[in-house]
């Protein structure tokens, strides 16, 4: 295995953007942190989750299609160009780095979305195994080892070390070209040993997806609990916007008065106007919106993707919703599915 | 270019028929005026105006037309109004095709058919009447029920009466909401019309109307003995991509845009009914 001494984490950074960004964890001022592209003299930030996970590096908030310009009753279109720029991101954790792959069932199935292909050709994912999971964290629910994640480079902190283990013939190329040396991996072993022992002492520990098995999907749909569940929802979309596999989006445009430019932006099935319709809604409460984001999450999206979930316990929502409602709430309430 | 599924071409719209009060068709071609791609009965396209919107439509000429795309569109929003309110000679974006459309070189073939619309339900069934039409030797005996709310309200009145009435081994049956003057037809809602013409059972059907027609003409066909599985449907909801990634139409396992529109009425049952 290859390391490098912490301290030299300045240096390692520096490498990896030689040849374009590297998006790394860094306070955002407001207590969380977020990934950012760094720049010498940067703090990366400590702790587990970022306040949004990667998934914006892949799939922008906002992102422009294409342009038209108008004259009379002619059109004129001109295509965004993709930007095709090597980038790293530096400190995915398991959790987002499994819904990258979720992501990447969605955009990357027929017919593929260019623009997330793009990102995905042009980015390497370098995961950082947890040391320190939170009490929000339930990633062992969906059967990822927190431990162990995947990406094109894994690294791990152990003894002052980062320790690193290419993944993907992208990751390999970039260790390659990163100021490393040889070691034994033997402090690693320990280190996701002690990983484990704290995740094992997770209050979410013992939740399950009992409850949430295959072909239960109207069973669970016509659940009397939705209603008490989804009483408080306020509807703000907050769970959507940090979740790292909710993937939703809304085409728009803006006339800027010499062209119509048409973008993608991030939109939210918690929204009333998500599915409204001239002929009608047929989700007319948020009840209904409220149930549909937690059935596709455990319904389905597995039904249609071999049974992996569309969750990852990564708990943003846990620590973001404003009226603390979440898919645990949800899970425990409808499934059972809790040891503890 | 690269093959982008969001990025629509520039087409033309050659020619605007009125055909009620609130509805009319538009006739679209390529920028080299000719027919911009192949579809099967039933899909669908977005049609767009920059600066106004994008929505979906289905395709209401039939694929054997080698000339130009047809949409009977009703005006019942901002796109549409919109659409109603443009010349011949506009430029407009489409893309497309999208979804399964009818199974009509599939389940289909061989079948007697039993065509049931109400008012703009017409649109996605004339191209399967059309493509049955012109491939007559693959089905067999055709039945037509149109209704709508009044004798104006019928779309495609004139090829109904000059084309589909006068062929051989087809049987178009209208009905209106209401009397009215000038119209000796029957008069009554659809699905009642249906039970009253007592089909037999043996047929394939095919409904396409407003949501509550949809489900009392199902259970009309029911009562005469249908199963759930000869009964096809088109559905309606609302659509960003059409490709089955914007999340918009999702119900249970399925996008209706990717999935559908076409479903089969025991396919639904299996389906939160959220549509």
């Amino acid at each position: 295995m290859k390391k490098i001494a912490k301290s030299n984490l300045p240096e390692l950074l520096a490498a990896m953007a030689a040849r374009g960004k590297v998006y790394c964890p860094q306070p955002d001022g407001a207590g969380g942190s977020k990934f950012a592209p760094w720049t010498p003299g940067t703090p990366v930030a400590q702790g587990c989750n970022t306040r949004l996970g990667p998934k914006g590096l892949f799939f922008p908030q906002t992102e422009e299609l294409v342009r038209f310009r108008v004259s009379g009753k002619e059109l004129e279109i001109r295509e965004a160009e993709l930007r095709e720029e090597p980038f790293v991101v530096f400190g995915v954790r398991a959790c987002d780095c499994r819904a990258l792959e979720i992501l990447d069932r969605v955009f990357l199935s027929e017919p593929v979305d260019g623009f997330y292909k793009d990102r995905r050709d042009h980015g390497v994912v370098v995961t950082l195994a947890c040391s320190q999971p939170e009490e929000t964290c339930f990633c062992g629910t969906f059967g990822i080892d927190l431990t162990n994640p995947q990406g094109d480079v894994t690294a791990w902190e152990a003894e002052d070390c980062l320790w690193f283990r290419a993944n993907t013939e992208k990751g390999r190329e970039l260790l390659e070209r990163l100021p490393l040396e040889d070691g034994e991996d033997a402090a690693v072993e320990r280190a996701r040993e002690e990983a484990r022992e704290i995740a094992g002492r997770l209050p979410l520990h013992g939740l399950t997806t009992k409850g949430f098995e295959r072909g239960r999907m109207l069973e669970l749909f016509r659940r009397p609990e939705w209603a008490g569940l989804s009483e408080s929802c306020l509807g703000c979309g907050t769970c959507t916007f940090v979740c790292p596999t909710c993937q939703c989006y809304d085409v728009k445009e803006f006339d800027n008065g010499r062209e119509v430019c048409r973008f993608r932006c991030w939109d939210s099935c918690m929204y009333s106007d998500f599915t409204l319709m001239s002929a009608g809604q047929p989700r007319p409460t948020q009840k209904e919106r409220f149930r549909q984001r937690f059935m596709h999450k455990l319904q389905y999206f597995p039904d249609n993707n071999e049974g992996i979930y569309g969750c990852v316990g990564c708990g943003r929502c846990l620590r973001q919703c404003p009226i603390h409602m979440n898919i645990v709430k949800v899970m425990k309430t409808l499934g059972g599915g809790e040891d503890a | 270019m690269r093959k982008e599924p969001l990025i629509p071409m520039v087409a033309q719209v050659t020619e605007i028929r009125v055909d009620t009060p609130d509805v009319k068709t538009f006739r679209v071609v390529g920028l080299d005026g000719k027919k911009p791609f192949t579809h099967i009965p039933g899909q669908c396209a977005m049609l767009s105006m920059p600066g106004v919107g994008e929505a979906l439509f289905s395709i209401t000429s039939s694929p054997t037309n080698p000339n130009f795309l047809e949409f009977s569109i009703k005006k019942c929003g901002c796109v549409t109004d919109w659409l109603h309110a443009m010349e011949p000679g506009q430029q407009i974006t489409l893309r497309g095709p999208y979804g399964n459309g009818f199974p009509v070189e599939g389940d289909f073939r061989g079948k007697d058919l039993l065509f049931i619309a109400g008012g703009i339900g017409l649109a996605p069934l004339r191209s399967v009447i059309n493509y049955v039409r012109d491939n007559r030797a693959n089905y067999g005996e055709v039945d037509i029920v149109y209704g709508a709310r009044s004798k104006d309200d019928l779309v495609d009145y004139p090829e109904i009466m000059e084309q589909w009435c006068r062929e051989p081994g087809l049987r178009v049956h209208l009905t209106i909401d209401r009397e009215q003057e000038g119209w000796d037809g029957h008069v009554g809602f659809v699905p009642n019309y249906v039970k009253e013409l007592g089909f037999d059972v043996n047929k394939t059907a095919v409904i396409c109307g407003p949501p509550i027609m949809i489900k009392f003409t199902l259970s009309a066909l029911q009562e005469l003995g249908f199963e759930k599985t000869q009964v096809y449907t088109t559905m309606e909801l609302r659509m960003k991509c059409g490709i089955g990634k914007c999340g918009r139409c999702n119900i249970g396992d399925k996008y209706v845009c990717k999935d559908g529109p076409v479903f089969r009425c025991d396919q639904l049952d299996r389906l939160p009914d959220e549509y």
